[in-house]
């Protein structure tokens, strides 16, 4: 077992690790940069180390000052969270050099999932279906004609050491092909240093459906699936478990792909396979994996009862899977949102503040993952989520009325929120029908943007 | 001599790249509306825009320095 973990994050997901550490009885140190000094997470950890300026290169990204701070204070490991050195196979090598456990999959894990076109090739080879498309780098347009009969358009290029959104083009004829495909070359080899490009097919109104994964290096399980189709420009804002839109063989097939891949890889900790679902044809396709904890892990948490932070950290100390399959199984409906520091009536308008008053939610089935307090500071330098409001119910009916019910006893006063957003996102037909796409959303903030104005007070 | 200061808090920049020129030099010229520099704000870019009108800028603050609401950025003749 693990004795001292250093937390090398910030804001809710540091705060949510500590703690699991020390529900486990392992000590703990935070880390932190000059705009931190006042933040929960410190606060809560058992000691505090100050790292760097407000930039994050400087501080949070700064491999060096980290490993000096676990050097210093004992620290026997290190969560990276999620963000920042999270998937840097770079910062897992360095910490195995220093000798300490990085908690999270083997270096060579997170640099094979890392490389799209590798993960792709892996994800085939364990019989993972895969978005149609080249089954490695495409060197020239000549070599991507024959993958175009394939795909038809329109088609995606896409950068091999993207991920996360960037480094994507979208071409709707040959023309579009021919022209975008060196533009993208240089543009990856600018933005990544590596100008290889591989090619997709595009899958239209598809759901984003993604399978929570624990392994052990040896041995993988699954957690079951999350819906995370309600995306504003690529990042999720609504997330929720099980998926209402597949059936019961399709969640296992599913499922059990992502097992087969988990093992594959010889997978370590808590990881997340995602898939594009097309309703139409009732297939699913491999996108990619996340080699980490992810944001929305809390809902997988809420219908299996499974601590997955503590699972990783177990894992990380050197035990074996504690649970068979046998022994994760779906209990009701959870739902997450995510209360960004965001005007959404003003095109998400960052605004970071200061909480003058804070009403936090609870009862039954509500969850209230965050840093916030009040008196606190939003710093403008980091990403704006204040907290996820997590909430279960027998069914998604009963699950939606109660995440009505605790935004509406939730008051983050001072600052503009999103809440507005899931207000009207639990009253449209659309979203109470689950009749969504990971293009839906931001189709229905055209024409309903404008009046998700947040209360603001004073 | 007046001053520009900047309307979020986050951190200035100078250039809209890190291999791009800067928006205004050290003693250039300054018209409203011209933009000055860029504020990111919790990973979002937002353009600083002179509201006055000006000779000779001089840059109070560096490059990527981490600014609160209200700071002066610059001053102009």
């Amino acid at each position: 077992m693990l004795k001292k973990l250093l937390v090398a994050n910030r804001g809710e997901i540091a705060v949510r690790v500590i703690r699991a550490a020390k529900d486990l009885g392992i000590a703990t140190v935070a880390v932190y940069s000059d705009a931190d000094r006042d933040s929960l997470h410190v606060q809560i950890a058992d000691e505090a180390v100050n790292i760097g300026p407000p930039a994050a290169k400087q501080s949070y990204l700064n491999v060096a000052a980290i490993l000096k701070a676990a050097e210093e204070t004992g620290a026997d490991s290190i969560h990276p969270g999620y963000g920042f050195l999270a998937e840097n196979a770079g910062f897992a090598e360095a910490c195995a050099t220093a000798g300490i456990v990085f908690v999270g999959p083997s270096a060579e894990a997170i640099r094979m999932m890392g490389d799209k076109v590798a993960a792709r090739s892996a994800a085939h080879a364990a019989g993972v279906p895969v978005v149609p498309g080249s089954m490695g780098r495409v060197a020239d347009i000549e070599a991507a004609r024959h993958i175009l009969i394939e795909t038809g358009f329109p088609v995606m290029i896409k950068a091999a050491a993207g991920g996360g959104g960037r480094g994507i083009r979208i071409a709707n004829s040959l023309a579009e092909f021919e022209a975008a495909f060196p533009q993208a070359a240089a543009e990856a080899l600018a933005a990544f240093g590596d100008g290889g490009l591989y090619m997709e097919k595009v899958v239209s109104r598809a759901r984003h459906i993604e399978v929570q994964v624990l392994g052990d290096g040896q041995d993988a399980v699954h957690c079951f699936e999350r819906e995370c189709s309600l995306q504003r420009r690529r990042q999720k804002v609504w997330e929720e478990a099980p998926s209402r839109a597949l059936s019961d063989r399709v969640r296992d097939e599913l499922c059990q792909s992502a097992v087969r891949l988990t093992r594959a890889v010889g997978y370590s900790g808590a990881g997340t396979i995602e898939f594009l679902y097309d309703d139409a044809s009732d297939k699913f396709f491999f996108i990619e994996m996340n080699t980490r904890i992810q944001v929305e892990h809390p809902v997988t948490e809420m219908i299996t009862g499974v601590d997955l932070v503590a699972e990783g950290l177990r894992i990380a100390g050197g035990e074996p899977l504690r649970l068979k399959q046998r022994d994760i199984a779906v209990r009701g409906h959870a739902i997450e949102v995510r209360l960004n520091a965001e005007d959404p009536s003003r095109d998400f308008a960052p605004f970071p503040g200061t909480v003058s008053a804070l009403r936090v939610p609870g009862g039954p089935g509500v969850r209230f993952e965050s840093m916030l307090y009040s008196g606190y500071t939003v710093p403008p330098f980091y990403d704006s989520l204040l907290a996820k409001l997590v909430v279960h119910g027998e069914t998604r009916e009963a699950a939606i009325r109660r995440l009505v019910r605790a935004l509406k006893e939730t008051r983050i006063e001072g600052l503009r929120t999103t809440k507005p957003l899931f207000l009207a996102l639990a009253d449209d037909p659309d979203v109470l029908a689950n009749d969504v796409h990971t293009r839906w959303l931001e189709g229905w903030l055209e024409t309903h943007s404008a009046r998700l104005v947040p209360e603001l007070e004073p | 001599m007046a001053q520009l200061l900047s309307p979020l808090p986050g951190t200035f920049y100078r250039a809209s790249a890190p291999d791009k020129p800067p928006f205004k030099a050290d003693g250039d010229a300054v018209a409203v509306g011209d933009v000055i520099g860029l504020i990111e704000v919790m990973k979002s870019f937002h353009e600083v825009k002179a509201d006055v009108a000006g000779s000779n800028i001089r840059f109070a603050c560096d490059n990527e320095e981490p600014v609160m609401a209200g700071a002066v950025l610059a001053e102009v003749d």
